[in-house]
């Protein structure tokens, strides 16, 4: 062949691990980028000067007290879910079925505190919707898991339908339950005996789930670190030829891990229904299955790095759901500007694995 | 009785959104990409055509141009859906970040967009309109044929629908023509089921991706365009366009990667959806149970094909990995 081959301007290799001083200085670079440039799409769409978009965004997440609370409980939901979802993937299982599962564990608890509501003592009807929430949670997820572990079916696509078939499960029930009927809503479940509602501290119970989640945090922090559990997934993640030498059996450290992770969806849709919404709609879960993936997944399943990840997007939420109630505008302008966080942070850690040379004139090998 | 020639063309117009974003979708899964941003493209899609169709009638005096009311929000759709194609193969293949997380995030990203500008595009261009009605526009999309009235069923089952529909089954057949039967076809599927026999036989394997991610991007932005515009009558109203990407996303599964299968999958799972309004029923809750069986049909299907592992029938071998030609 006549054609020459052009040596390539860039040249793109692995980096050695780099110290965790540089990564954090990449990864809040990419934050810092990320935010200039939403607050430019905010100036642009509102006229807004950058400092009173933040001053308006800070305002919105922390200005009271009452929002300082709301942003500590959108905090522990999604901090619960991205934990929940952390020892999927930390055995490489794309768990994206969170959503279903978070469904089907507030589908059980409005089931239970419906048809037990005026059966059952307060303390006892709470026990059984939670341990209700926690089972279908767990055997939600555990589906897709069997036929990943037995028959090496696709779990991400599996567990992307699962979510819908728990949602419209959800909204057959809904229409069942509804009051009045024809409303479409199930309404407060036992607004007046409130039967299997969580204890309120002060005038809501959302401390109570803030301490739940600051719990399953301690707890899977260990879980992963110092268990014989944790080490197993971690060593399935990295190669399940290594694990099965080893003597790890995978199918059934797939299906365990998946039942956990499960379990603490179920327990996320229980805390939703029973400590904060005390209703059900068919978007309780809120995009937080996918969104816990996200933040699981920038922390690289660290869980302290967790805890901030979540910070980060639930302060943004708050920060621009204030921005667009300001001004009049939709609300969705929260999830553009989570967008753009997630893909700048995304970006960022190619920096971070990868190194770029530029190749010198001369076209000699450099670096 | 079951009334059939009621029912199919309902079927077809509710199957066309997904049919597009199944189009696209296989087209970006054969090469290797698993883009779950389709659901979020399909909203840019549809609501960049909006907004080019808005601005457009806005201002306009007098009557619509047909040449210019139909080219305007098709390449505005083009153009959104392109972008979104771009940001994914950049952030994927350039960047080499993970294909679920990208994918998620633009859903996200994809879905706030068409919700926000759908919600506030009147207040930012200080229109004097109450809500987003593109009637005139959508007249031209869903225009068919005269004729089409004048030969009864045949002319209702076959020939009543706007200009996208048939455009949606050629782009579905033209893609399993060239998958299927040229090289090109050949040389994408080398890249989806292994990248790096298909690097040492020569082909640009980052080339390939860009193409088929920003195609299939481009393809399932029209779904978007043809659930305003036609299906809708160019009214937008938030989160109508509710779950069909991801119901795309199960066609895929559901047709095998065929995209020629997908215009018979998406018209059944279209009928699905619908079903519920033909089939006596005293009790409303009912239809909210058809309304899963797409998934359920999908996940059989997932399984089915995985317990007997029939190499045709698999999904394509590296779907979801990213490649580094240096990383063996």
């Amino acid at each position: 062949m006549s054609k020459v081959n052009k040596e390539p301007l860039l040249h793109i290799t692995k980096r050695k691990e780099l110290p965790m001083k540089q990564t954090w200085m990449i990864r809040i670079g990419a934050i810092i980028a990320a935010l200039i440039v939403c607050a430019i799409v905010t100036m642009l769409l509102t006229g807004l000067d950058p400092f009173s978009v933040f001053g308006t965004m800070i305002y919105g997440a922390l200005g009271t007290e009452r929002k300082a609370i709301i942003l500590f409980k959108e905090l522990a939901m999604l901090l619960s879910v991205a934990l929940a979802l952390t020892p999927a993937f930390k055995m490489k299982f794309w768990n994206l079925g969170g959503e279903g599962q978070i469904l089907m564990g507030a589908w059980a608890t409005a089931l239970c505190m419906i048809y037990m509501g005026d059966k059952i003592p307060g303390f006892l009807l709470i026990i059984i919707c939670l341990v209700a929430a926690i089972i279908c949670g767990a055997i939600w997820a555990m589906i897709p898991a069997f036929f990943k572990a037995k028959w090496n079916t696709n779990e991400t696509l599996f567990t992307l339908m699962m979510n819908y078939v728990a949602i419209q499960l959800v909204a057959y029930f809904i229409i069942l339950w509804e009051v009045p009927k024809g409303s479409g809503k199930v309404g407060i479940i036992n607004q007046t005996t409130q039967a299997g509602w969580l204890p309120y501290i002060g005038t809501n119970s959302y401390i109570l789930v803030i301490i739940f989640v600051a719990i399953i945090t301690a707890g899977m922090y260990i879980y992963l670190k110092y268990s014989k559990h944790g080490y197993e997934i971690s060593v399935v993640g990295e190669s399940q030829r290594t694990a099965s030498y080893v003597g790890i059996k995978v199918d059934k450290v797939i299906i365990r891990t998946l039942l956990l992770s499960g379990a603490i969806c179920g327990f996320t849709g229980w805390m939703m229904v029973s400590g904060v919404d005390h209703t059900i709609t068919t978007t309780l879960a809120g995009g937080r299955g996918f969104l816990g993936i996200m933040v699981s997944w920038l922390a690289q399943f660290n869980v302290i790095a967790m805890v901030f990840a979540s910070l980060l997007i639930v302060f943004l939420g708050q920060g621009a759901g204030e921005i667009s109630t300001n001004f009049g505008l939709n609300e969705s302008f929260a999830d553009i500007i989570t967008g753009i966080i997630l893909f700048f942070i995304i970006g960022c850690e190619f920096f971070i694995n990868y190194k770029v040379h530029v190749r010198k004139k001369s076209g000699k090998e450099e670096a | 009785m079951f009334d059939l020639v009621a029912f199919i063309p309902r079927a077809v117009m509710q199957g066309m959104p997904l049919l597009f974003g199944c189009t696209g979708e296989t087209i970006s899964e054969k090469a290797g990409s698993l883009n779950l941003g389709i659901p979020g493209v399909m909203y840019v899609g549809g609501i960049c055509g909006v907004i080019g169709s808005f601005l457009y009638e806005q201002a306009c005096e007098g009557p619509l141009n047909p040449f210019l009311a139909i080219f305007i929000p098709m390449a505005s759709c083009l153009m959104g859906s392109l972008l979104m194609g771009l940001l994914f193969s950049v952030l994927t293949v350039t960047l080499r970040a993970n294909q679920n997380v990208v994918g998620l995030a633009m859903t996200t990203f994809g879905v706030g967009f068409g919700n926000f500008f759908g919600g506030s595009l009147i207040k930012l261009t200080g229109g004097a309109v109450p809500s987003i009605a593109l009637s005139e526009t959508s007249r031209f999309f869903s225009k068919h044929l005269a004729i089409a009235d004048s030969l009864g069923w045949f002319g209702k089952i076959f020939l009543s629908y706007g200009f996208l529909t048939y455009l949606a089954i050629a782009i579905a057949i033209i893609t399993a023509y060239v998958l299927k039967k040229t090289r090109t076809g050949l040389q994408l599927r080398a890249v989806g089921e292994n990248p790096a026999t298909a690097d040492a036989a020569g082909i640009n394997v980052n080339k390939y991706k860009y193409c088929a991610i920003c195609i299939g991007c481009m393809i399932a932005g029209l779904g978007g365009l043809f659930y305003v515009m036609d299906y809708a009558s160019g009214v937008w109203s938030n989160d109508a366009f509710g779950d069909r990407g991801w119901l795309a996303i199960a066609l895929v599964i559901f047709t095998l990667w065929k995209p020629n299968f997908a215009i018979f999958g998406a018209i059944i799972f279209g009928g699905l959806y619908i079903l519920h309004l033909f089939l006596p029923s005293g009790n409303m809750a009912v239809k909210e149970l058809y309304k899963m069986l797409p998934y359920i049909v999908t996940i059989i299907v997932l399984i089915f094909t995985s317990v007997r592992k029939r190499r045709e029938d698999q999904p394509p071998e590296s779907l979801g990995l990213p490649y580094f030609r240096e990383d063996r």
